[in-house]
């Protein structure tokens, strides 16, 4: 199993940058008592046959092995909550999920390093356009990837300390919306 | 509250540090990045092998991920790839191995043996 969120994130996010997605959209929303997660690609998307599947941990699309255990288990960590879980894709267009979590729930995961994840996130594939929004309480930080290019004006994205200057304005971020909004983080 | 506009001061020093070079040279370091590798903890032996390469300034090597090499198992998993093709596969690592892994192999050139799948998976 996968220890919070934020590695839940970055395990859903590989999924879109192997569909050759050139557009990462990772949206997390508090209201209500609900968090809810949403990841929005423009990768090569599902067919309605293996979007039929894709909830099964007997499907993959890798030919290493035969199991796919990433999608199951966020349904697992946002269904254990009494939050829900969809995924809806079209092949051509991409791929959008949809998780929720009931924050106050024992079960719901902390939400982990963010900064870490979309950090990694960078590292792993510098040329997609990562769109990183949080919302709580009417406030909004956002993360735009291509903002971010036009400041650096060529330097590259993927330096070690432009990578951790990232992580440290996420992780800012995360502490200016849900501070006190999700428990854990103050 | 940080801003974007720091990202300018940031870009003049790594606009300095950068060097002209192909990469065809380069020995890589590929981190297994699926599900399995994750849960494993991946992340602080991918984090290690970055930090370390940029603090020792080592200019020959780009560290990389892949998906799920079918050995779940042995996770997190790290491929140590020379100029020549030739692969060093270490099992089970941590930070605290990649650490070692990075002065011995990387700098010294000499294989870390008690890590490599060989030694681990008896």
């Amino acid at each position: 199993m996968l220890r919070d969120i934020s590695l839940h994130i970055h395990d859903l996010a590989e999924n879109s940058i192997s569909a050759g997605a050139t557009l990462l959209k990772i949206s997390l929303e508090a209201a209500g008592g609900i968090l809810t997660l949403r990841i929005d690609d423009d990768g090569k998307g599902m067919s309605p046959e293996m979007l039929s599947r894709v909830e099964d941990p007997f499907t993959t699309s890798r030919t290493e092995r035969k199991v796919g255990m990433g999608i199951p288990f966020f349904k697992l960590a946002c269904e254990q909550t009494g939050g829900d879980f969809k995924i809806e894709s079209e092949l051509g267009r991409g791929t959008s999920l949809r998780g929720s979590f009931v924050i106050d729930n024992i079960d719901r995961l902390p939400l982990g390093d963010m900064g870490e994840t979309v950090g990694m996130l960078i590292y792993e594939c510098p040329e997609m356009h990562y769109i990183v929004t949080f919302r709580a309480n009417g406030s909004e930080f956002v993360l735009d990837t291509d903002e971010v290019k036009e400041q650096l004006d060529g330097a590259p994205i993927n330096d070690f300390e432009i990578v951790q200057w990232i992580k440290e304005y996420i992780n800012e971020g995360v502490s200016n919306i849900f501070g006190g909004v999700l428990d854990e983080i103050t | 509250m940080k801003s974007l506009e720091e990202l300018r001061a940031l870009k003049a020093k790594v606009k300095n540090d950068m060097t002209l070079r192909d990469g065809a040279d380069d020995t890589r370091v590929v981190v297994g990045m699926a599900t399995c590798g994750i849960a494993a903890g991946a992340r602080p032996v991918m984090n290690t092998f970055v930090e370390e390469v940029s603090k020792r300034n080592i200019k020959n090597v780009q560290v990389t991920m892949t998906g799920c090499m079918g050995l779940c198992r042995l996770e997190p998993i790290v491929e140590i790839i020379d100029k020549d093709g030739n692969k060093v596969t270490y099992v089970k690592m941590n930070a605290e191995k990649a650490a070692r892994v990075v002065a011995e192999h990387l700098v010294n050139g000499h294989v870390v043996n008690e890590f490599t799948i060989g030694a681990v998976a008896q």
